[in-house]
């Protein structure tokens, strides 16, 4: 086996089918896409327009927003999905203990329902007519009129972030669960036999210790933030206005809907290279912070 | 990718192998279903020489498989297609891809069986060409509730001052004076486009459209104005509210009045949805605006999304089938489904509820109409305008910010 593996023109052999199916689905879309950054036009033809859609991302008010809004969401929701999915593994560690199975599952639950069905519920959930939603008829039992969630940019953001973390943060307590587990039972035994309480012995032991995999659920979410589009296209289609447009929406907007297929190849690159730059950023810091250890 | 699942479906396979085909969107079964209907009865001859073979798909992906289809020549005899193609300039808008039916039909010696206005409103919103078949034919303005009208000693409002007047006394009463589905952001486009068109003529937008007028020229501004200015009218939650919950709203006597089109006399003379029976409600038109150089008659009008024939597959099939179209579909989906189109009458019809008999007759003598506000621009200026809707009537964004955006729209793409 080991006189086989060692063969350079076998592995060669081994590997290349799995290249070319990868070349083919991955690579080849990616390249294409890039180059139709460089040309205008739409299904009927194209047209070579240089460097003209690289210069438009400069002067284009409506990315300008887009990107504001991929950033702000990105930037809450990550860190809202980590803190609370985090916290939930550490409940499910050191209070539920060994009976947080039923309580995980529960938690876990909306992350396998669809998105458009969540995006509904919590369209019910925030209603204010018709119906009056679940959400207003609290604030109306305290007094409060009915506030219209999602017709106003500020809070129907507040429900899409909401909507988010509900659904998502089940998935982030078991991947970091899983993470915490790991742990040695001794190590956090003989810290407490030590002294450590609480606070302490999360600061000390558990932090240090989940750190990786904290980096990596980090990694996962802001991945999967910034390219956001499912639930907002179901919840709020970026209204009102363009207000919770991210740029996701905007891309596919500007490419099936204004068949403007090389702006929107553009807006795909310039995510791509966002999603690159802070996925390397973040392998950057943990690498620095391994070292340091 | 795009182009293996445009062959991959059957929108062109069967083109020209001696079937009608009619692809139809799904959204709307009304047509399809008046042209099955046609072709077990009033066209049996013409659908056992050319059956009748129909194609559904969503009305989102019109724009892109037309397109597509065009560009393959893969287009079916006959088709949904997107507004802004069938315009001169667009890719369907030319005599040697669509059939011009003005001419086609005048040569069948069927023309006549077309309303003059039914016609008129076609040629208006694509450029002049008579190139959709009139299967639907809505005319558009206020329907009122008539037992809240009498109550309060209201007339139906000939000019916008009483409108607002109209509008303060339903408030008084206790009921929302207009109820609007925000959701549907083309419904409080109408608004703004009407207003424009009252003030300023029925040529304003393609004058911003073609860069002679700007939509924040003062006198537009005013006129969008007006517009964002009627918030207090529309009850809570308008801003996401649905075309079902919006109309309930209408038909259940919780709102005085609202604007929409024609086709909503289905839900009127529905029995189920409309418990206060079809008797209890009035239509009017969209008021004047006094010293406005538009007129109060000038009914907006469509003629239901466009249905245009491919010119390289016309043949004498085609011609009969239009022939027969022409001659028996206005009674037929009348007769069946209650639903008004632009053709004539031919045949007898059952007893017509009183409204919509009196909307008949307004179609009748209407000779002039006007278009909507997105009908002159492109994609993305149509866009900006919707997307912006219910930010202008929630106070989010005012008059001259939301002219400024769709303005920025209409430059970007002149």
């Amino acid at each position: 086996m080991k006189s086989v593996l060692s063969d350079r023109k076998t592995i060669l052999l081994l590997l290349i089918p799995a290249l070319l199916f990868y070349t083919a689905v991955r690579l080849v879309p990616v390249f294409w896409s890039f180059g139709l950054s460089f040309f205008e036009g739409d299904l009927r033809g194209f047209d070579f327009v240089g460097a003209d859609n690289f210069v438009k991302l400069f002067n284009d008010k409506e990315l300008g927003q887009a990107l504001l809004m991929s950033g702000k969401y990105a930037f809450i929701v990550t860190i809202g999905q980590v803190v609370l999915g985090y916290l939930l593994a550490l409940f499910y560690i050191f209070v539920l203990r060994k009976s947080s199975a039923f309580i995980r599952a529960i938690i876990f639950f909306p992350t396998v329902l669809p998105t458009v069905a969540i995006a509904l519920l919590f369209k019910r959930f925030f209603e204010v007519a018709p119906q009056t939603g679940p959400v207003n008829a609290i604030l109306n039992g305290f007094g409060l009129p009915s506030i219209d969630w999602l017709g106003q940019a500020d809070s129907a953001f507040i429900v899409i972030v909401i909507m988010e973390l509900w659904s998502s943060m089940g998935f982030f307590a078991i991947l970091l669960y899983a993470g915490l587990i790991d742990i040695p039972e001794e190590l956090i035994e003989s810290a407490r036999l030590d002294g450590a309480t609480g606070f302490q012995l999360v600061k000390s032991i558990v932090l240090p210790l989940s750190l990786p995999v904290l980096l990596s659920a980090l990694i996962f979410s802001f991945n999967a933030t910034i390219k956001v589009f499912d639930s907002i296209y179901a919840l709020t289609l970026g209204g009102p206005g363009t207000s919770t447009q991210p740029l996701t929406l905007y891309m596919y907007k500007t490419t099936f809907s204004f068949q403007d297929y090389g702006y929107g190849s553009t807006l795909a690159l310039l995510l791509t290279v966002i999603c690159l730059v802070v996925t390397l950023a973040i392998f950057g810091s943990a690498r620095r912070d391994r070292t340091k250890a | 990718m795009l182009a293996l699942a445009g062959c991959a479906d059957g929108g062109g396979e069967a083109a020209g192998n001696g079937t009608f085909d009619y692809l139809a969107p799904n959204e709307n079964a009304i047509i399809r279903d008046a042209m099955t209907f046609l072709s077990e009865n009033e066209c049996k001859a013409e659908n056992e020489a050319m059956p009748l073979e129909i194609e559904t798909l969503p009305q989102a992906d019109v724009n892109q498989r037309l397109v597509l289809l065009a560009s393959q020549n893969q287009l079916p005899t006959t088709f949904i297609a997107p507004t802004a193609e069938l315009r001169p300039g667009g890719q369907l808008g030319e005599d040697d891809i669509t059939v011009d039916l003005e001419a086609t039909l005048t040569e069948l010696g069927v023309y006549d069986n077309i309303l003059p206005a039914a016609a008129a409103a076609v040629k208006n919103v694509y450029g002049g060409r008579m190139v959709s078949m009139p299967y639907q034919f809505n005319i558009e303005g206020f329907f009122y509730n008539k037992a809240m009208f009498e109550e309060l000693g209201l007339e139906e409002p000939q000019t916008w001052d009483e409108f607002l007047d109209v509008a303060d006394a339903l408030e008084g009463s206790g009921v929302d004076a207009l109820t609007l589905p925000g959701s549907q952001s083309w419904i409080i486009l109408r608004y703004v486009g009407n207003s424009i068109f009252r003030e300023l003529g029925p040529d304003a937008l393609e004058k911003v459209a073609s860069g002679d007028a700007k939509l924040t020229d003062p006198e537009y501004v005013d006129a969008i104005e007006r517009i964002a200015d009627l918030q207090g009218y529309f009850g809570e939650g308008t801003s996401t509210m649905d075309m079902q919950t919006s109309t309930s709203q209408l038909l259940t006597g919780k709102a005085g009045m609202m604007y929409n089109g024609t086709w909503m006399l289905a839900d009127i003379n529905n029995a189920e949805l409309n418990p206060l029976g079809p008797d209890a409600f009035g239509f009017m038109p969209f008021p004047a605006v006094e010293g406005g150089k538009g007129d109060i008659n000038q009914y907006p009008a469509n003629t239901g999304a466009a249905t245009a024939f491919s010119a390289p597959l016309y043949n004498e099939g085609v011609g009969d089938w239009l022939t027969c179209i022409s001659e028996n579909y206005g009674s037929s989906v009348m007769n069946e489904q209650g639903v008004i189109s632009g053709f004539k009458l031919n045949q007898p019809v059952d007893e017509v509820p009183p409204l919509t008999g009196e909307i008949q007759d307004i179609m009748a003598e209407a000779t002039d109409t006007v278009t909507w506000f997105e009908v002159p621009f492109q994609p993305r200026a149509a866009a900006a305008a919707g997307e912006n809707a219910v930010p202008l009537i929630t106070g989010s964004m005012t008059a001259q910010e939301w002219a400024q955006v769709v303005q920025d729209a209409v430059d970007a793409e002149l």
